[in-house]
């Protein structure tokens, strides 16, 4: 009773998203009007179908006859009426043929696993490798052309294809840890297919189902086009287009009733089938992003965020400052914003920093800090989604906003450099890791094959691989292997600036503190600047010399890495270090921020942090809060500095 | 600290894979758990510390040795034997994203693995109501959560909800398999403070994996280190952590960087030693 | 490479055994008598017993089985119950055309559907507007009512292709060519906009991925990593695609060659339905088997070639 009423409530969530899209109704509409009026045709069509008037043959539409006249004087409109009734009943007598043998052999197959997989997917390949339309042909040759067979065969023949469809959505799911945990409570595997698979391969079946049934209408009426179907002068699409044919010469009008309503039907099944799938794909994930604002019963209201003027970039005090006159790059009042322009989500603001020649500078931050954002705005690798709306990058003497793209590609890669997260998914898959590194030495130097190669020696041996691992292909070599090939190729066109994305952050410990070894000692032999974008605090504390820490989308503050880790000047610093376990007295509660970082939709017009902030006064919230300076080259983004230096025990 | 432990594990031995792929995943791993206290297994990927885990509830067979569940062999047991064991032991899973069937809302989850207890001791579905409320409330969030689905929940909120289902049947054990590796460092905190305050309060006993050392010695009472399928070293977790006695250990101790910049450098500088001191051998 | 064609080659005679039975024991299953169903209620008992003996329907059917098979193997699949042609004569006959009509299609797929697809994905805007919009009329549209239209523009209205029939491409290559455009543009609209469709699906996909950022990180020519990197990855899932068309050709080559009067195997497994010619069906069915079993194994292979993580197995 309770999984029924569950269930309900989410097709209803799915329902009600296809019922939003204009398409799918329209869709839904014709094809209601079309099914409708083919099963209603004994009492709402105009005509006999079969009543013939030789006076009025091959007439065009008029308003006595609205899709006009065949040869024989008959209503066309009411001859596709009740033809309808064959072509969309042979269909669903396909899909259900289709549905009966798939839906339990595919889920079986992709849960079970095992035995069961094997046999069932030998029997697929054999559905496969039998040409269905020669079978179907074949049974109505013995069953001497009867229809509903004909397509109970169609069915048949057409499940293996969805067998493999339902098999792999049902993988998928099955690698959920969701199923883990009902499985460790004990409910048995029938349970679990029935309660959680089948409800989540829902919508991949309803894509499907829609346009299996769009195909099989193509051969129900091709095969009545043939001539295999109720005899003449029982009406049918395929049949009626045939007629039409025929009467190419004469008649071409009637073309065009008789082939249109086949494709408006297959038409409407397609869009609808497009439709389901994306409602399918935001079901779960739009829903994430209205209901933020729940749950923690603790947390003070929100303050009213004022939208418009937290997202433009206000003029900050910063934003005139020049640059150190030997910084090597130089960003002031950077803003990101993702989506349509003008209806851009902001996704940082306001962001100033240097770097310096040879330094190694940690971004720091948790997940929704923008730190990543940051890092690829300096590269210019937004993505087609994200712009920069606002501020500036200098690197040198060159401003990179607004930069061609022609002349950013000869600073990628020469003069700034890039490694990833996911050492893994920094490479092709499909070409040798030897082959990538020559790549990335030819974008830039005009150097033959042999000597790029000599070249892609020296740089395998400079991240520390045997340089045999370039006849390699990345699935052959390790997570630590791929993140050094990925250093080797960021290191090939000898950048001034290397910006690593959290590079050690998908490696075991071990692997991690060997990478870290390696980018300190390039580091010091290139004298490149390094700007390190991570969430962990050992890392930063390990290889940085100075931090900038990211809230929320903006810096809330800067200093060398060993004056953070002594007094944090910025009341979120200050919190979020207090709540790492090392240095904690084992088994006490930590000290915790409260609250969660709040969605750029939900930025508050002031401090950024005013709703987690124990220091928190009224002006905080009044007004974008602007970075101090303090001495020993510090910044704070927090008017009660003082409070926080008395209240740190 | 009761003198019964409430797992007991011996020479287990789990396969991955089949026929003549067939490999030896872990072996001879050993360890006792008390009840009420938190046992941490520690290592890196492919050190069979999940693997582990995974047997002890029975989503993997036992190729070897025995796991005694509060002095029941459990490898052995029939499938209704062990389904009942299900209200007893429960698990905590890394990814809070994956954990939550997208599909159900979470009154609907919470009420699921009371759906197996038999029927004459099984609670009306009012009852059931109140305890997923209560759970709910215990683990910070609003019990109106329960008519909410899990997308319109943060990570943190969504291992909290986790959590809440873990507890709905009052389990002994709980094995967690990493459960705030996929979380930022402030929400960690939150998740670590109710776990600990959770076996306070109720004496639950949990197997905690994890690959971090820090979260491991500040939730454990004793650590194991598993490399390659078997236990290196295991104690006390002061002991483990301050004075390890196997190299392992030792390495893995010294790789994770600590967030002290003089600390972190005196590490560094040890590590580097102890690496030429290798390579020189 | 050796080993996975020689591996799938065995898999395939195992394939075409399991699926000939499977033709044969389907056609078993029949209520009544083929016999005489095939000749119709007004036949003598005499003549049902006559074909009933010809088709050795009196025998058990694993002896029919074998019979057959035993025969098939030594490449005889019968006799055509009307004509008495042996089947394969029948087949062999008008193979060069289905193929003709096939391989031209699946070129025209596989080159429009790839640049449509990968072109729509880079470019984005009117582009993938349009493809969308063919798309889903070469979807809708049932391909022998295309191949009707065609015939009426371009055949009947202007006259520059024939409407119908069809010339050896021994006996003159240009009028083969000519005899072929309808028939093949009628064919391949339908496969050409789901191939473009996954192109551009999992080109987008590809573009999205981290080594696409990491090559532009790097300084790559944006075309390079488009036509080498992007194309690549992106042509595997559009590879099954292409596999599973040309295997659906099959079916739209019967109605195709119907429209168009192609004496091909379509035309000629139409007829022998309609006069229940059951040996020539099975033939034909065979035949297809065979074909379909290729295309897979081809598809198999180029996939072996442009994956490596297959190529190492």
């Amino acid at each position: 009773m309770r999984a029924s009423s569950a269930s309900r409530a989410m097709s209803a969530g799915l329902g009600r998203r296809v019922l939003r899209k204009p398409i799918a109704v329209i869709s839904g509409f014709v094809l209601i009007v079309i099914v409708g009026g083919s099963f209603a045709a004994p009492w709402i069509a105009p005509y006999d179908p079969l009543e013939q008037n030789l006076r009025i043959a091959k007439e065009g539409p008029s308003l006595a006859h609205l899709l006009g006249t065949d040869s024989l004087g008959r209503d066309i409109l009411s001859r596709l009426m009740f033809g309808g009734q064959e072509s969309l009943s042979g269909v669903v007598v396909a899909v259900l043929s289709m549905l009966i043998l798939a839906i339990p052999l595919g889920i079986v197959a992709g849960y079970l696993g095992g035995v069961f997989d094997r046999v069932i997917l030998r029997v697929v390949d054999v559905l496969l490798s039998i040409p269905g339309t020669i079978i179907t042909l074949a049974v109505l040759a013995i069953f001497d052309n009867n229809m509903v067979v004909a397509m109970v065969s169609v069915g048949v023949l057409a499940s293996g294809a969805f067998i493999r469809v339902f098999r792999s959505a049902t993988l998928s799911v099955r690698q959920e840890l969701y199923i883990g945990a009902a499985r460790v409570s004990g409910l048995s595997q029938a349970r679990i297919m029935v309660d959680h698979v089948l409800p989540q391969i829902r919508g991949v079946l309803l894509v499907q189902v829609t346009l299996f049934a769009a195909a099989t209408l193509g051969i129900q009426t091709g095969l009545a086009f043939l001539a295999f179907g109720p005899p003449p002068p029982a009406p049918t699409w395929g049949g009626m287009v045939a007629e039409a044919a025929s009467l190419i010469q004469t008649d071409p009008w009637m073309l065009v009733p008789t082939g249109g309503v086949i494709a408006l039907t297959t038409l409407a099944l397609c869009l609808l089938g497009d439709a389901l799938r994306d409602a399918n794909q935001e079901r779960f994930t739009l829903a994430g992003l209205v209901g933020e604002k729940v749950v923690k019963t603790t947390a003070p209201p929100p303050a009213t965020p004022s939208p418009r003027l937290a997202t433009a970039a206000d003029p900050d005090d910063e934003a005139g400052v020049p640059g150190a006159p030997d910084a090597l790059l130089t960003v002031r009042g950077l803003s990101v914003g993702f989506g349509a322009a003008g209806r851009e989500t902001t996704a940082i603001q306001r962001v100033d920093f240097d770097v310096s020649p040879g330094e190694i500078v940690g971004l720091v931050g948790e997940s929704g800090s923008g730190k990543t954002v940051t890092a690829l705005a300096v590269l210019g690798l937004l993505g087609a989604n994200g712009r920069i709306t606002a501020g500036s990058v200098r690197l040198g003497s060159d401003e990179l906003v607004g930069m061609s793209s022609a002349k950013l590609r000869e600073v990628r890669g020469a003069r700034i450099a890039m490694i990833s997260q996911e050492p893994m998914g920094a490479l092709d898959p499909s070409f040798r890791v030897g082959s990538q590194i020559v790549e990335a030495i030819r974008a830039h130097e005009r150097v033959g094959r042999a000597e790029a190669r000599t070249r892609s020696r020296h740089l395998l041996e400079a991240v520390r691989l045997d340089p045999a691992i370039a006849s390699r292909y990345p699935h052959e070599i390790s997570g630590g292997m791929a993140q050094r090939v990925a250093i080797a190729m960021a290191l090939a066109g000898r950048p001034d600036l290397l910006i690593a994305d959290e590079p050690t952050t998908a490696l075991d410990v071990t692997v991690q503190a060997d990478i870290l070894e390696l980018l300190r000692t390039l580091q010091a032999e290139t004298g490149m600047a390094v700007i390190l974008v991570s969430h962990d605090w050992g890392v930063v504390a390990d290889l940085c010399s100075r931090a900038i820490v990211m809230y929320a989308g903006e810096v809330v503050e800067r200093a060398a890495v060993a004056d953070v880790f002594e007094t944090a000047r910025h009341p979120y610093t200050a919190a979020l270090l207090r709540s790492n376990p090392h240095g904690a007295e084992a088994g006490t509660l930590l000290p915790t921020i409260g609250g969660s970082v709040p969605a750029p939709h939900q930025w508050p017009h002031g401090c950024h942090f005013a709703d987690r902030c124990p220091l928190v006064t009224a002006e905080c919230r009044e007004a974008p809060v602007e970075m101090v300076h303090l001495d020993g080259d510090r910044a704070s983004r927090c008017i009660h500095i003082d409070e926080l230096a008395e209240a740190k025990v | 600290m009761s003198v019964q432990p409430i797992l007991e594990v011996t020479d287990l031995a789990v396969d991955h894979g089949s026929g003549r792929r067939r490999k030896r995943a872990v072996d001879h791993v050993s360890f006792t758990i008390a009840a009420g206290t938190t046992l941490g297994l520690v290592g890196e990927s492919g050190s069979g510390k999940t693997t582990t885990g995974m047997a002890i509830l029975g989503m993997l067979p036992i190729a070897g040795g025995s796991v005694l569940f509060d002095g029941r062999d459990i490898t052995g047991m029939r499938r209704s034997e062990r389904r009942a064991l299900g209200s007893e032991r429960q698990v905590i899973f890394q990814d809070p994203y994956s954990s939550l069937d997208p599909s159900k809302t979470i009154g609907y989850t919470l009420a699921e693995p009371c759906r197996i207890v038999p029927r004459e001791r099984r609670l009306s579905t009012a009852e059931i109501a109140d305890r997923s409320a209560m759970l709910l409330r215990r683990v910070g969030l609003s019990d109106d959560a329960a008519r909410r689905y899990p997308a319109q929940f943060s990570g943190g909120q969504r291992q909290r909800i986790a959590i809440a289902r873990a507890l709905m049947l009052s389990p002994r054990l709980i094995v967690c398999d990493e459960p705030v590796s996929a979380l930022d460092l402030s929400v960690q905190a939150e998740v670590l403070n109710l776990l600990l305050e959770l076996q306070r309060d109720l004496g639950l006993s949990l197997l905690f994996i994890s690959h971090d050392l820090s979260v491991v010695r500040h939730v454990s009472h004793t650590i194991a280190v598993l490399q390659g399928g078997q236990i290196v070293e295991q104690g006390p977790a002061q002991q483990v952590y301050e004075h390890p006695q196997n190299d392992y250990t030792r390495t893995l101790l010294a790789a994770a960087p600590v967030p002290d910049p003089r600390e972190q450098r005196l590490r560094r500088e040890e590590r580097q030693r102890s690496r030429t001191m290798e390579r020189t051998q | 490479m050796a080993r996975l064609i020689v591996t799938r080659l065995l898999l395939s005679i195992v394939l075409i055994v399991i699926s000939s039975i499977a033709i044969f024991f389907l056609m078993s299953l029949v209520p009544g008598d083929p016999a005489r169903t095939i000749l119709g209620a007004n036949a003598t008992p005499d003549a049902v017993a006559r074909l009933q003996d010809q088709l050795g329907l009196n025998q058990p059917l694993l002896v029919q089985y074998t019979t057959w098979l035993g025969g098939a193997v030594r490449g005889d699949l019968g006799e055509s119950v009307f004509s008495g042609d042996p089947v394969v004569t029948l087949i062999l006959a008008r193979v060069p055309v289905t193929l003709s009509l096939i391989l031209l299609s699946t070129i025209v797929i596989a080159a429009l559907g790839t640049g449509l697809g990968l072109l729509s994905a880079v470019r984005g805007g009117p582009v993938g507007t349009f493809l969308d919009a063919i798309s889903l009329v070469g979807l809708a549209l049932p391909s022998y009512w295309v191949a009707i239209v065609l015939v009426a523009l371009f055949a009947v209205a202007i006259r520059i292709f024939p409407a119908t029939g069809y010339t050896a491409l021994t006996d003159d290559p240009g009028a083969w060519l000519l005899s072929l455009v309808l028939p093949v543009a009628a064919l391949s609209l339908g496969g050409v906009t789901i191939v473009a469709k996954q192109m551009r699906d999992s080109a987008m996909d590809v573009l999205a991925r981290d080594y696409i950022r990491v090559l532009r990180s790097t300084g790559v020519r944006e075309r390079t990593i488009v036509l080498k990197h992007v194309l690549r990855n992106a042509a595997l899932p559009s590879l099954t695609v292409l596999g599973l068309t040309v295997v659906g050709a099959l079916t739209g080559a019967v109605f195709v060659e119907n429209v168009f009067v192609l004496p091909g195997l379509g035309t000629l497994v139409t007829q022998a339905t309609t006069s229940h010619d059951l040996p020539v069906v099975l033939g034909v069915g065979v035949f297809f088997t065979l074909f379909v079993i290729i295309v897979n194994l081809i598809i198999d292979v180029l996939y072996g070639v442009l994956n490596p993580k297959v190529r190492v197995q």
